[in-house]
């Protein structure tokens, strides 16, 4: 590719990194834009006149007297009690990433050392259930669980979210354990290691990278869903997702919409700082089901 | 591994698993088969003086309250929910067929029944933009191989915004943006000199933005998986290909292209599997008036506070996974082959 970097045509670098920059700008702008939006009033935000007004926030200095104003989050957090659902979104989050991790790993493991042929058919049955539509699943759910009376709670959430997530986990984990020497675990067990304890206390300590990328992806579910947590979980339980959805039916009445625009931008921050510290492991990642699988 | 040991290891995966993915599935399939009980209804008879007697036809919540606890499920409907209106609408269909004024009277009339509605916009969604989002994937990739080192991770970690947001969440960052009232909607209004332009108002428009959406929500995937491919090219065959005479497109065609083709048919299969389920962007955008998939309409049904509609519900959620079969079955197939091969 060196070579051909240094013939690369000018009109063609020109081109292709125009290219670049207008999806860079694609990509980008929208977050920067609502962010930047979130310290002003609606009626800079929304402006029927000119999207200029939230460039230089005149409304805002007005009602408010500087240019940026932290109302929207003041009536997200304190008076809509976002925070709760942020408490709820950490508690299901962190459980959600430990749960599927530690089963994952077990299982992941096994299918990566036996040669069995059943091997093959339960990768193929969890990419057959990593298909399912989450929403399907949730009909399923409703019904026994509102009659078990296990429905709303924060538990019953995560091991769902745990279970849709598995098909998943050990597709990654299995790749990942793949890559990890056979002889490894066998010496082990010669050396008197019973196979649990060579899973222990010598694979998984080679293996904390691709647990770490798997843990990142499990993170990524729970944080992300909406389809379980929006119909499983009791308003009281409602973790930030679906509470910003439930924002959007009171809110719009109201004419609080940044209330909304603050939530968002709160939800989407911690992910920021996720993909600016995690960057390379989500990319391996992405390539690891696709270049080793 | 002994069996044994397998079987130990697994068993947590392979019991939550079972629990929370296979047997919901037989639960729909049940639930799809009976449907709400109707409401017990009870004559009254009431006598007013000099009027005469009349009968009038009350709800007793009583006994309908009592009715539903005692069987949860419902009354039995073997596939009579599959059947009605609002799903595979046979009754309808067979009017449709036979009476009709040409193609475009049936298309239209067939997508006002619910199911086939939901379904258009599913199937469109998933099959629009999924090859787009990989065309553009693709085309990123290419263009940040050739930029200097220095500016790919940061170019890179723009680039997975659109992909890592959660998609309720992003959904509403486009919708805010391109509403009459915010940057995009105003700036379209100003160029297009069409001030009561607006992306919500035609279902034409709303199918095109939630589309967009979908590309700009799916690209970042098939960018850093083709990027990552793009690392492996064999340089030999790209020289032996230049020493042949074969010019910038040429390489690219036959050698690069070749070269990502598994990479290729995995983000499909997996942006495939994505993409049928398409449910947020419709909450995200409410865009519910103009255009619903599948998902969306379960959950619709399974929202209701006062009468939850389980039976429907679960049909749709069976169609639906004959859906997501239909969808895997080339998958499936080819790689049972390729095992047996084996």
């Amino acid at each position: 590719m060196i070579v051909n970097k240094r013939r690369r045509p000018l009109p063609l670098t020109v081109l292709s990194t125009t290219f670049v920059l207008l999806w860079v700008l694609m990509a980008a702008f929208p977050f920067i834009w609502t962010v930047w939006g979130s310290f002003k009033v609606e009626q800079d935000f929304f402006s029927r006149d000119s999207w200029w007004f939230a460039i230089e926030g005149s409304r805002t200095i007005a009602q408010t007297g500087s240019a940026f104003t932290g109302d929207g989050y003041y009536g997200a957090w304190v008076l809509r009690d976002f925070f709760s659902s942020v408490v709820n979104t950490v508690i299901v989050t962190l459980s959600v990433v430990v749960v599927s991790l530690t089963f994952g790993t077990l299982g992941g493991y096994a299918l990566a050392r036996s040669g069995y042929r059943y091997t093959f058919w339960l990768l193929m049955l969890a990419l057959v259930f990593r298909a399912m539509p989450h929403i399907t699943l949730v009909s399923g759910y409703l019904l026994p669980f509102f009659e078990m009376n296990i429905w709303g709670h924060l538990p019953t959430a995560i091991i769902v979210l745990v279970a849709i997530n598995q098909p998943f986990t050990l597709w990654m984990l299995h790749s990942f354990f793949l890559s990890i020497p056979k002889d490894l675990d066998e010496s082990a067990m010669v050396d008197g290691c019973s196979r649990f304890q060579a899973f222990r206390l010598v694979v998984i300590p080679v293996m904390w990278p691709g647990v770490i990328t798997t843990g990142l992806f499990s993170f990524l579910l729970a944080y992300n869903d909406f389809a379980v947590t929006a119909m499983l979980l009791s308003q009281p339980n409602q973790t930030m997702v679906p509470k910003i959805a439930s924002f959007l039916g009171t809110i719009q009445q109201e004419g609080n919409v940044m209330f909304a625009v603050a939530a968002v931008v709160s939800a989407t921050a911690p992910l920021f700082v996720l993909v600016m510290f995690f960057q390379r492991q989500i990319v391996s990642g992405l390539t690891a089901g696709a270049v080793k699988g | 591994m002994p069996h044994r040991a397998f079987f130990a290891f697994i068993m947590p995966s392979l019991l939550a698993m079972l629990l929370f993915i296979a047997l919901p599935i037989v639960s729909v399939a049940v639930q799809s088969l009976y449907v709400e009980h109707e409401r017990v209804v009870t004559e009254v008879e009431t006598c007013a003086p000099f009027a005469g007697c009349t009968t009038e036809t009350r709800v007793d919540a009583e006994a309908t309250e009592k009715l539903r606890d005692a069987e949860p499920l419902g009354r039995f409907n073997g596939f009579g929910t599959y059947l009605d209106r609002n799903h595979l609408a046979t009754a309808e269909m067979n009017a449709i067929l036979t009476d009709n004024a040409g193609f475009a009277d049936v298309a239209s009339r067939i997508y006002n029944l619910p199911f086939y509605r939901a379904l258009a916009f599913t199937l469109t969604y998933t099959f629009v933009v999924t090859p787009l989002a990989m065309l553009l994937g693709f085309c990123i990739a290419l263009g940040v191989n050739a930029i200097p080192p220095f500016y790919k991770g940061p170019v890179i970690f723009f680039s997975l915004l659109p992909m890592i947001v959660t998609p309720l969440v992003g959904a509403l960052i486009i919708y805010w943006m391109s509403s009459p009232q915010g940057i995009l909607g105003a700036t379209l209004q100003s160029l297009l000199n069409d001030s009561t332009l607006s992306l919500k108002s035609s279902a034409v428009l709303t199918w095109v933005t939630l589309l967009v959406y979908g590309v700009w929500h799916n690209a970042p995937f098939s960018f850093v998986v083709f990027y990552a491919g793009l690392q492996t090219v064999p340089h030999d065959t790209l020289e032996s290909a230049m020493i042949d005479g074969a010019n910038r497109w040429e390489r690219i065609r036959f050698v690069v292209i070749p070269h990502l083709m598994p990479l290729a048919t995995f983000v499909a299969l997996v942006q495939l599997m994505d993409n049928f389920r398409v449910f947020e962007p419709i909450v995200g955008f409410s865009a519910e008036a103009n255009a619903t998939s599948l998902s969306w309409s379960i959950f619709n049904d399974l929202r209701g506070q006062v009468d939850q509609l389980f039976g429907s519900a679960a049909a749709t959620s069976m169609l639906t996974i004959v859906g997501v079969v239909i969808l895997l079955s080339p998958v499936l197939v080819r790689t049972w082959r390729e095992f047996n091969r084996r």
